[in-house]
């Protein structure tokens, strides 16, 4: 939210740095031999209590809104929870007219956040990363919004796109009655209006993760480019961007997850009104609003589960690998 | 902007390529500053002057009135103090929790080490709102009478410092197990031999050496937590008990009147973050970029 925010947010520690598993692996073994009685209880619980807060607090929800996906249920007994098989569903994808909108407006957050502010993260970071004064300086400047609340944001982006008092329409005359642009409330307008506070914030983010990744490039690839006579463009696209491919694929993984969780910002930008319906803000809607249904949420819910493990298995499934090779 | 990248040799900085840069980036990060500094133009300004005169015009007073107001007529103290009895036990636990299971799956167990980290790491990508859902309901449905002031899981603190550390500690445990993982296996081995407890292998060497991840650590869930919206905005329903970011946003119907008000109350709520940004900057980073890199 928000997680994260925010956003929130944890994927960036996804590469694990190659350690000395092979070796370890013995001396784990001789760990484990000199153990007592009372050490393999301390042990047991160190790695047991954590495990089932959070194996109970995310992984059965996360079953028990697939199960549920199937039911009808009013929330207060057991026993009226009722199989329904595929209606949840097929009442989402046929009758609901927010549901494919909001689908459409998660793949075009995707598709804005991964072509506008991850090139422009990457451009930054390789302007700063060239040692010049005052980075510091720049650096803050652009990280600043990531640091600071996905509501606060909105709140600031509100105060910039409010049809009466708003900077925009203030200074180009849009504020006067009969000649309102309105941003937020305007569904032609509104996502847009809001994918542009969004690209503002994961700019930054992109562009330290991007630091991070050109601060670990060989510095002598850099020189042996440049004695080869290659310009600043040419040892970029083919020596720098190739070297950056673990920092892309986090870029990548963390881009999407934030397209599928963008939540905060909706809200408080206009409650996930017509045009900036989300995935994210169908489920909500459905707990805090009037007439909640816990199974037809749970439908919605199983969407979105099924779209992040498209893109987290695999993921996973590379990073583990490559740990376990090492 | 592809202007301005023309070609600048790293070794060879010429002159005019530079000054071009300086002023692109300067540029671009006013341009980046401007939503908040309309915000804090807004916020100086009392609301007669600006609904008379238009909020593009030249100041006449400048002053802090509408923080004065935006903190006192909404008790923003109220809601400071329910942050901090979330973020503080949240963020403590979440790092002792993880810790144990970090240490724990990087000193002894490598078969259930992978699975486990999986577990933990894929729970942490997952969207929120995929298991809100049953939480909502698993909240309600807990009782927990005279343990919590509502007597349910729901619209209590502790069910949010719960989810809180559920839902963190996966991200944690990832970095704090590839942190242990590089210290010298033989620190511990030598403590093991010499007859040690577990207890003291992991709180007395392993903890202490850990310091620079767990501040880093520390940093981002404090600032993580802090900025939550979501979690409190669905499962806590007295206004009351709301932290402050998730309290904005009835705050901001019902005591921030005028925009002035509300560009004062959203940037209240964001000093703390920045305080501990600026305060803890290099531990924020390196928090965020902690394995994002091979290091």
């Amino acid at each position: 939210m928000t997680t994260d925010t925010t956003t929130k947010t944890p994927e960036a520690a996804a590469v694990p740095p190659s350690g000395a598993a092979s070796a370890s692996k013995r001396a784990a073994q001789g760990h484990r031999r000199l153990l007592t009685r009372r050490d393999r209880i301390t042990l047991g619980l160190m790695a047991g209590v954590p495990t089932v807060l959070h194996v109970a607090l995310v992984w059965v929800t996360a079953l028990a809104s697939i199960a549920l996906a199937f039911t009808t249920w009013d929330g207060i007994g057991f026993d009226s929870i009722k199989w329904v098989g595929l209606d949840n569903f097929k009442q989402l994808f046929n009758d609901n007219p927010q549901f494919w909108p909001a689908l459409q407006h998660n793949v075009v957050w995707f598709v804005v956040l991964i072509l506008i502010p991850t090139p422009l993260g990457l451009f930054l970071a390789v302007q700063l990363d060239k040692k010049i004064r005052f980075s510091r300086v720049y650096q803050t400047a652009f990280f600043l919004p990531v640091v600071i609340s996905m509501a606060c944001i909105g709140f600031v982006w509100q105060l910039v796109y409010n049809p009466d008092t708003g900077l925009i329409n203030s200074l180009i005359g849009a504020n006067k009655p009969g000649h309102y642009i309105d941003w937020i409330g305007d569904p032609k307008l509104n996502l847009w209006a809001v994918l542009i506070a969004a690209s503002w914030r994961h700019t930054g983010y992109m562009m330290i993760l991007y630091l991070a990744g050109l601060k670990g490039v060989d510095p002598s690839l850099r020189e042996a480019s440049a004695l080869d006579g290659a310009n600043e463009w040419q040892t970029f696209k083919n020596v720098i961007f190739p070297t950056l491919r673990p920092t892309n694929t986090v870029v990548l993984v963390v881009t999407i997850i934030e397209s599928l969780r963008a939540f905060d910002l909706v809200f408080v930008f206009n409650k996930g009104a017509q045009g900036t319906e989300l995935l994210s803000i169908l489920v909500t809607n459905n707990i805090i609003g009037e007439s909640s249904r816990i199974g037809y949420g749970s439908a919605i819910a199983v969407v979105l589960l099924v779209i992040s493990l498209i893109v987290i298995i695999p993921y996973l499934i590379a990073t583990f690998r490559k740990e376990r090779r090492a | 902007m592809s202007t301005v990248s023309a070609p600048v040799k790293q070794r060879t900085p010429i002159r005019p390529a530079r000054v071009l840069l300086h002023v692109f980036l300067a540029g671009t990060a006013l341009a980046w500053l401007a939503p908040l500094l309309w915000a804090i133009f807004s916020a100086l300004r009392p609301y007669s002057e600006t609904s008379e005169r238009g909020y593009v015009s030249w100041p006449h007073t400048l002053n802090f009135d509408n923080f004065k107001n935006a903190f006192t007529q909404s008790d923003m103290t109220h809601y400071f103090m329910n942050t901090l009895i979330i973020a503080v036990p949240a963020v403590l636990l979440t790092l002792f929790l993880s810790s144990m299971v970090a240490f724990y799956v990087s000193r002894f167990d490598f078969r259930l080490n992978l699975a486990l980290l999986l577990v933990f790491t894929a729970g942490n990508l997952l969207p929120q709102q995929v298991i809100i859902t049953p939480l909502y309901r698993l909240y309600l449905l807990t009782n927990l009478p005279g343990i919590t002031a509502s007597g349910k899981l729901y619209d209590s603190a502790l069910g949010l410092v719960l989810i809180h550390v559920a839902f963190q500690s996966g991200f944690c445990a990832f970095v704090l197990a590839n942190y242990m993982r590089s210290l010298p296996h033989e620190l511990t081995e030598a403590a093991l031999v010499d007859g040690a407890s577990v207890w003291r292998l992991y709180w007395q060497i392993t903890l202490p050496l850990c310091k620079p991840a767990m501040a880093a650590l520390a940093t981002l869930l404090s600032i993580w937590i802090y900025n939550d919206f979501f979690w409190a905005l669905v499962l806590i329903s007295t206004g009351e008990n709301m932290p402050i970011t998730s309290a904005l946003n009835n705050l901001s119907g019902q005591y921030f009147t005028d925009p002035n008000l509300v560009a004062a109350g959203a940037l209240l709520t964001a000093i703390p973050t920045l305080i501990v940004y600026f305060a803890l900057q290099r531990q924020f980073v390196s928090g965020l970029t902690l394995g994002s890199n091979k290091g």
